[in-house]
Order: C-alpha cells, then structure tokens, then sequence
C-alpha cells in the first residue's frame, strides 16, 4: 500500500527560473499528478491601455518579458497596423525579421543553460549563457539595449542598421555557429545527458494538439506547425520550414530547440542578403478602430494579441495569450508516471516564461 | 490584412453546441477572452492549419452563468478560471475549478469596471503627465 | 559512448583567459549606440515641454518661466522619444546607465 504525500514545489525553487507553484501528489517519488497555481507575478498589463495611447504603449508591450520582448512589441504593432492598415516598408519588415531571429537565438540559448542546470549540470549551464552573451552583445550595438530593445513602434522600426554592418553580423553569427555546432553536440550526444532526457515526458502529436500546446513543445511530437507560416513581416520571402521531431520526449524537445538556432542563423543570412533599400517607417495618421488578432510565432510558440481598438487614442481592450499558458495544460498531462528528479526537467521543457504567462 | 479572419457571433445556447464541431473537425482551441463594454463580450478562438476561426458570444453581465467548454476542450480550465477571477463571470462545471483562487488578487473582478469615457480620460491625461513629476 | 563530451571546452576556458569582464579593475565599454542616460545641453533648449508630452513614463517636467528642466532618473526607460522628438536637437542619447541611488530624492534640475 503506497502512501501519497503533497510536495510544494515553487514559486521559489533553486531549479526553477520563473514563479510557478505545483503542488505534486507523490507516490513514492512517483508524481501522481500535478496542480498548478500561477498569479504571483500578475502586473495586470492589459490594463494599462486604458491610460496610455496606442503608440505609446509599445513600451509597456516589451516590457510583458525579458527574454521575448522583440516580439511582443512586433505584434503589438502587426496588430495595430493591421486595424489602421498601415503599410510597412518593405526595410522595416526584414529588420524586424531580423531582430525576431537574434530574440530567437538568444531565448533557445538562454532555455539550453537553464535545461542543464535543471539536471545539475552546472558547467554545461554557464557555457550556454557565455555563447548567449556574444548575441546580446550584437543586440546591443545595434538596439541600443541588450534585453529590452525598444526598436519597433506602430509604422516601422526606430533605428536602422546598415547593409554591411548586416553582412558583418551574418559573417559573424556564422563563426559562432561552430560554437552552437559544440554545445548542440553535449545536449545531443552525451552519455549523461541523453539519460536524463531520453524516454522523460512523452507526448503524444494528437494528445498535444487537443491540450493546446504550441512551438517547440508541438513541433517535437511531430506536429509541423509554426506561425512564422503565416508570413508576417519578411517571413513570405525567406526559405524556411518547421524543424520537427517525431518522439514527443524531452530530448525530441530540445533537439527541436538546437536546430532552431542554425534554422535562425540561416534565416539572419538570408535577410542580409535580401534586405531592400528604403525607408525604415511609415508615418501614423489616424486612430485605430477595428478589431484583429494578431499572431506571430515567439521563441516558446504562438502569441496571440487580439487588439481591439474603438476610435479613440486608447485601445478599447489589449488580450495577449502567450504560448506558456497555453503549454501548461500539456505539461501537467506529461507529469504523471515521471520521477520527482524529473519534474524540474518537465517544466523546463515547456520553456516557462511565466511573466509572459501573467502580464 | 494579411489574413483573412473568420470572425463570427453566436449565442448562449448554440456555444456548445458549435464548440463540439470544432473539436470534431480537429480544431485546435487557441484562447478564450473576455472584453468589457456595455456588457461583457467573451471571444472562443480556434486554429487549424494556420485557418482562423472565432466566435464571439455577447453577455449583459456577470450575473448570466456560462456553460464551460472544458468538456470538449479540457485545456479551456485555465482560461475560464482566468476570465472568472479577472471579470467576476460565472462559469458552471469547469472541470478543474479554483473558485477564485486561480489568481491571488487584491480587488477582485478587477477588470470589470467599465472604463472612462473616452473624454474625461483625455483631460485628465495631460495635467497627470506634468504634475506626477513635481510632487515627487 | 560519448562521454565527457563538453571536456574541450571545459580545458579552453581552464586555460584560455576568462570569458567574464574583470569588473570594475577594467572598465565596461559599451557599444556605440547604446542607450545609457539623457543629457541635455541647457543652452539650447527653448523650454518648449515636447520632450515632456512625448515621454511614456512622466518622468520629465519643464518650467517654462522658471526656465527649469526636469527628469527623474530613477523613472526615465532610456527609451530615446524625448530625443527623437526635441526641435532644437539639444537632448542627447549618453552611454552608461544611470548608477543606483539609496533613495528617491529630488529630479535632477538643469537651468538656462
């Protein structure tokens, strides 16, 4: 007769690097179930459209995340650009393609450090995030801020970067991928690794796709799904497809993950040399009215940000739903039968991004 | 647009009803959120291979109860729970149920007072902007 | 069986210099372009209060009598509108953060 107990787990936990709390029912060191409970970085962001305009709330739109905030200000703007019908030229469109693969890059590489320190291997950790900082660095020089970048407003892109300094980046982003080339191979072929995170958390392609799960969590389990299909912003004239795999494990998972950051060095290589000459915005007259849901593809999945506008300087109502909340369905379903060892594994492998989550 | 949305009203009685053939035809529940305007305005979105599909279904207010959809769609939970503590809208059987609890805020249903009309607002932007500075 | 498989890089960075900036005995040098703090260059400016309806954050006042310029350090975002928005171009973008403080205090007050 096995006894079950209730183990607390989060908000603040050495291995978790997001507020989250999951109450495990262990059998053993065998979880049973999980319940979640979020609401402890709740800022009540979408508020806020109440009191700043339209063009002005890009900066509170950046600022729903640290690691995905390009995006979240991209969409902010599709979907306001959409209601006003705004034409972007066609320059801003491949900057923000361009911008949206360096988040990309930097976001699976921040999530490859924090997968590794959630099976102890602390070393591995501190070498992802060395490699990230040489992509924050060139998000620095050419944004002016390495987290927040404060480059996309409703019309176009605040700043421009120069076509060779763009050849330069793509040179530069290619000599690093000899080094993501090394550290994809620990995550993927080593002994260790490998038995921490063959066989954990299998989902299967149908279950995930009736539970919600979007991004990599999806594409894993063999679902070829990915917004950046939708051909926003310069994305209808790049070459790329949806980097899958079949398994639906946690290896499947980060596997997918360490593809898609040659997959965004190829696209950054791409953008440089197809990028047009031109303006970089297009003048905003007029005020939003309409309603659109906007949806683009972040690092950890969809987002989307149904932008509802009535006329006025201020939006009538800002919905966001960021992949995260509609991954945790799918993590609670994978958690029963794992070991306890494997729980903070499971819930990095949604990539949790939990102020996302709350706004 | 770049895309072209389906975007469609029904009522109370037919949400389950439609919910149902989504699910049969493989659609894939996207999110479901809720507006404040006269009444409140709750959005149902699906997605299936990249084809956008929503339905809008319009409350007086928060005293009309809402049948969940997690029967049909069990990850609907979590945004049901959500737009219960966020809106104060009651949904009946959703089948994991915070009560209220979900998220732990100070003022409940805090986001179901009707804002300002859009003038008074207006006036009172520019004068706050200054004088907030000075006072610190 | 591959194992050990991160040892090149582990022996690198054992005897190659190390990756982390050694802070503060070598300053930080930050990238041209990046956001730091707002200076102004007080001479110029015509106390026109543009910078002050453009910023998100509140976090500038003007005087137009008192010919007094205002900002907050502690609420400004570096995010550049004032900036980009100045007629007479008398606002500019400096590198390095603004350093911490112990408390609020007063905003720091430029005068003609």
């Amino acid at each position: 007769m096995t006894q079950r107990s209730i183990i607390p787990f989060g908000p603040q936990h050495p291995v978790l690097p997001e507020p989250i709390h999951l109450d495990l029912v262990v059998e053993d060191e065998t979880v049973v179930e999980a319940i979640p409970s979020i609401g402890f970085v709740h800022r009540g962001l979408e508020s806020l459209v109440a009191k700043k305009d339209f063009q002005e709330f890009v900066y509170v739109a950046e600022r729903i995340c640290g690691i995905c905030s390009f995006i979240h200000g991209m969409t902010y703007c599709h979907g306001v650009e959409q209601i006003m019908e705004i034409e972007v030229p066609p320059r801003a469109q491949y900057l923000r393609t361009i911008w949206s693969e360096l988040s990309r890059i930097h976001s699976h590489l921040l999530w490859l450090g924090l997968t590794a320190d959630a099976f102890g291997f602390e070393s591995l950790f501190m070498h992802s995030w060395r490699l990230r900082e040489k992509v924050l660095d060139i998000i620095e020089a050419t944004t002016g801020g390495r987290v927040i970048f404060g480059s996309c407003k409703v019309g176009g892109v605040r700043r421009d970067i120069e076509n060779a300094a763009l050849r330069t980046i793509a040179a530069t982003l290619q000599d690093y991928a000899k080094e993501y080339r090394e550290i994809g191979g620990v995550f993927l072929e080593d002994l260790t690794v490998k038995r921490r995170l063959c066989g954990v958390g299998v989902l299967s392609g149908e279950d995930a796709l009736q539970l919600g799960a979007v991004g990599p969590m999806l594409r894993a389990s063999g679902v070829a799904q990915d917004m950046r299909l939708l051909k926003y912003a310069a994305y209808g004239e790049i070459d790329f497809s949806p980097v899958t795999a079949a398994e639906g494990d946690s290896y499947a998972r980060c596997s997918v993950r360490v593809r898609e950051i040659f997959q965004s060095v190829g696209i950054i290589r791409q953008c440089a040399e197809k990028i047009p000459d031109g303006a970089i915005e297009t003048k905003v007259a007029g005020l939003p009215d309409g309603e659109f849901y906007a949806r683009t593809e972040q690092p950890r999945g969809e987002v989307i940000y149904y932008v509802k506008a009535n006329g006025t300087k201020n939006l009538e109502r800002l919905r966001v739903r960021t992949p995260t909340f509609a991954n945790i369905p799918a993590m609670l379903k994978v958690m029963p039968g794992c070991q306890l060892a494997d729980v903070p594994v499971l819930v990095l492998t949604i990539d949790p991004c939990i102020s996302c989550t709350e706004r | 647009m770049i895309e072209p949305q389906d975007l469609r009203e029904t009522t109370l009685e037919r949400l389950i009803g439609e919910v149902q053939e989504f699910r049969d035809a493989g659609y894939r529940l996207v999110q479901i959120g809720a507006t404040r305007t006269e009444g409140f305005e709750i959005n149902y979105s699906f997605d299936r291979d990249l084809k956008f599909v929503n339905l809008k279904i319009k409350i007086a207010d928060n005293s009309v109860e809402i049948p969940s959809i997690s029967g049909v769609y069990w990850n609907a939970f979590l945004y049901e729970n959500e737009i219960h503590d966020l809106f104060g809208l009651k949904i009946r059987n959703i089948k994991i149920d915070y009560r209220g609890t979900f998220y732990k805020v100070a003022k409940p249903a805090a986001f179901a007072e009707k804002p300002a009309a859009p003038a008074a607002r207006k006036r009172a932007a520019k004068p706050a902007a200054g004088t907030e500075v000075s006072e610190t | 069986m591959p194992v050990f498989t991160i040892s090149g890089m582990i022996l690198r960075s054992l005897f190659g210099r190390p990756a982390t900036l050694m802070y503060p005995f070598e300053p930080r040098e930050y990238a041209t372009g990046s956001r730091g703090h707002i200076e102004i260059d007080a001479g110029t400016c015509i106390y026109c209060g543009l910078c002050r309806r453009k910023c998100p954050t509140a976090a500038l006042a003007v005087d137009r009598e008192a010919k007094v310029w205002e900002i907050d350090r502690l609420r400004c975002i570096s995010c550049g509108c004032c900036v980009e928005v100045c007629p007479k171009k008398c606002l500019s973008m400096a590198r390095g953060y603004s350093p911490a403080v112990p408390s609020a205090g007063e905003p720091e007050k430029h005068h003609a």
